[in-house]
């Protein structure tokens, strides 16, 4: 609860220490954080209603657009829900192909939180380390698929291209690089004075809380909750492949860079063997266009952790209800208490620790006045204006605190 | 536990759920709860039977003047049980959840928000998704909603 004697800061939706759009109000004592809350909503763009205007081939195209880190388990995650309503088997060789993206995009999410990571500690050689070695994945993924973030790879029925021998040459070296890299970046966080006097005791997030508050993927592991979709409700090709759930019980911020880094030799040991173990075969079978009435829950094991989609179909080729649960809406509620009793400087790298996708949670209605057919278009002026009164109705008056600042110098 | 033993201690229990749970495949439970029932088979569900992780709360109209409020709970992340709950569109109110699943908050703003369906109970908070100048009574993911706001308040920003 946010007491009235404390200092309240508002920070976001656009801010500096912010990289999406949110918004926090944070409650100070002197430099400690007293109270917290969020607010979240600014990259709302209806995607779920708009789902249920176009067939089930269209949106895949719209649900792998509702991240631009992890499209591909979005677009996963939902042709899963829709094959299991149709009842189509899909093709092992299939299941494998999507297994390799799967682990090739959580290899690039996370080298790429590992590269924000060090930014938000004052840490810029990490980052520009680390997202020089992730351009090795995203050429991959570019090769395998075409594109660099959204892929365009799954169909309802498998997918919808194949890799040849000389990609998966390509893609066996450049996992030895990558691990290369990654065994130097565990050493760097086992030894590195910056990464452990900055992440040590920062964010904490009891094993309890963590449970309590539902959270899930590297944020839950990292507090000892060892659970990953993978594992526990195995989909696409991982009830086959040999992996561990990585887990510790540091509870904080190091625990959550501890876990990414050991995904990350994971993941380069998940894509070795399915180039190895990839079966013969066909890559997709033939969908109907019209999806009979019937419901499933879908889940998948996304870079940040467990995403959800529910479809409803009613036996058309457009489904009747679309439901996206992305992991950050779900880590989200953790971030208070993580921030509870820890200064304001802690802030953008707790904020960060969850890897947050807002975009993902959110999932913009633009208005146009369809009487007078033009868009609103709002002066710079108008902005600032409601911004203050916006702020003023939340108890946040920029005029009194202008004065005081005054008063102080 | 698994599926078909989760299913028969629910209807030990709740005896009027004889015919209304269905395991569509491993890993998923469908349960469809009376209205009136519903508050007693959620917090045996998640005391009781561990299911206490909910993964989520899905909102939906029906289009025939039904909605359904559906809560993903998962038992220690491997088994779904999803727990539906069909209400009348002039009684679109259910109880918060939060004493049992503090996660449930941001879910149950998201029903209130996009569907118009009251939880009662729940905290004062920040709405979620939709701005604070969204037009009273507009709700998108209502079947009759048709995103036309030319003859409501079009807000300013």
């Amino acid at each position: 609860m946010h007491d009235s004697g404390d200092v309240k800061i508002p920070i976001g939706p656009q801010h500096p220490a912010l990289k999406e759009p949110e918004s926090f109000l944070i409650s100070l004592r002197g430099e400690k954080i007293t109270a917290s809350s969020v607010r979240l909503g600014y990259n709302h763009r209806g995607i779920e209603k708009a789902c249920e205007a176009r067939t089930y081939t269209q949106d895949i195209y719209l649900i792998e657009r509702v991240c631009g880190i992890c499209s591909h388990s979005h677009s996963t995650c939902f042709v899963q829900a829709v094959e299991e309503i149709a009842g189509l088997d899909i093709p092992a060789r299939a299941k494998y192909l999507r297994t390799l993206i799967a682990e090739l995009e959580r290899i690039h999410s996370h080298l790429l939180w590992l590269g924000v990571a060090g930014h938000e500690i004052g840490f810029d050689t990490l980052l520009m380390y680390t997202w020089r070695d992730r351009e090795v994945v995203m050429d991959i993924l570019a090769a395998l698929t075409g594109n660099r973030v959204n892929y365009g790879i799954n169909t309802i029925g498998g997918v919808r291209r194949d890799i040849n021998a000389k990609q998966k040459e390509e893609v066996l070296k450049a996992m030895d690089i990558l691990e290369t890299q990654t065994k130097y970046y565990i050493d760097l966080a086992q030894n590195e004075t910056t990464l452990l006097k900055r992440l040590q005791g920062v964010g904490v997030l009891s094993h309890d809380d963590a449970q309590r508050l539902g959270a899930v993927g590297p944020t839950g592991r990292a507090s000892g909750i060892d659970r990953d979709t993978r594992k526990d409700d195995p989909y696409a090709a991982y009830g086959e492949l040999d992996f561990k759930v990585i887990s510790v019980n540091n509870n904080d911020v190091y625990g959550r860079t501890l876990v990414r880094l050991g995904e990350l030799m994971e993941s380069f040991n998940l894509v070795r063997q399915v180039i190895r173990k990839l079966p013969e075969g066909a890559i997709s079978v033939k969908a109907p266009r019209k999806i009979p009435a019937g419901q499933a829950v879908s889940r998948y094991e996304a870079p940040r952790g467990e995403d959800l989609h529910f479809v409803r179909s009613n036996g058309t080729d457009k489904p009747d209800r679309v439901k996206v649960r992305a992991p950050t809406l779900a880590n989200i509620q953790s971030v208070s208490k993580m921030l509870e009793d820890r200064y304001l400087a802690d802030m953008p790298i707790v904020v960060a620790a969850i890897d947050p996708c807002f975009s993902c949670t959110d999932r913009m209605v633009a208005l146009r006045d369809t009487q007078n057919r033009k868009k609103n278009t709002v002066p710079w002026e108008t902005i600032r204006l409601k911004g203050i009164k916006w702020y003023k109705d939340k108890g946040v008056d920029f005029a009194s605190l202008n004065k005081k600042l005054s008063a102080s110098f | 536990m698994n599926e078909e033993a989760i299913k028969q201690e629910l209807i030990n229990k709740f005896p009027y759920l004889q015919e209304a749970i269905t395991i569509k495949r491993k890993g998923r439970i469908f349960a469809q709860v009376p209205a009136d029932k519903f508050d007693a088979v959620f917090a045996y569900a998640v005391k009781e039977m561990r299911f206490a992780a909910l993964s989520a709360i899905t909102g939906l109209d029906r289009g025939d003047g039904v909605f359904e409020v559906i809560y993903h709970l998962n038992q220690e992340g491997r088994i779904l049980l999803n727990l539906c709950v069909g209400l009348e569109k002039d009684k679109l109110a259910v109880n918060t959840v939060t004493a049992y699943c503090p996660s449930a908050d941001i879910y149950e703003r998201e029903l209130e928000d996009l569907l118009g369906i009251k939880v009662n109970g729940l905290a004062a908070g920040y709405r979620y998704p939709l701005t604070d100048d969204w037009p009273q009574g507009e709700y998108p993911l209502r079947k009759d909603w048709k995103g036309n706001l030319a003859s409501k308040e079009v807000p300013d920003a």
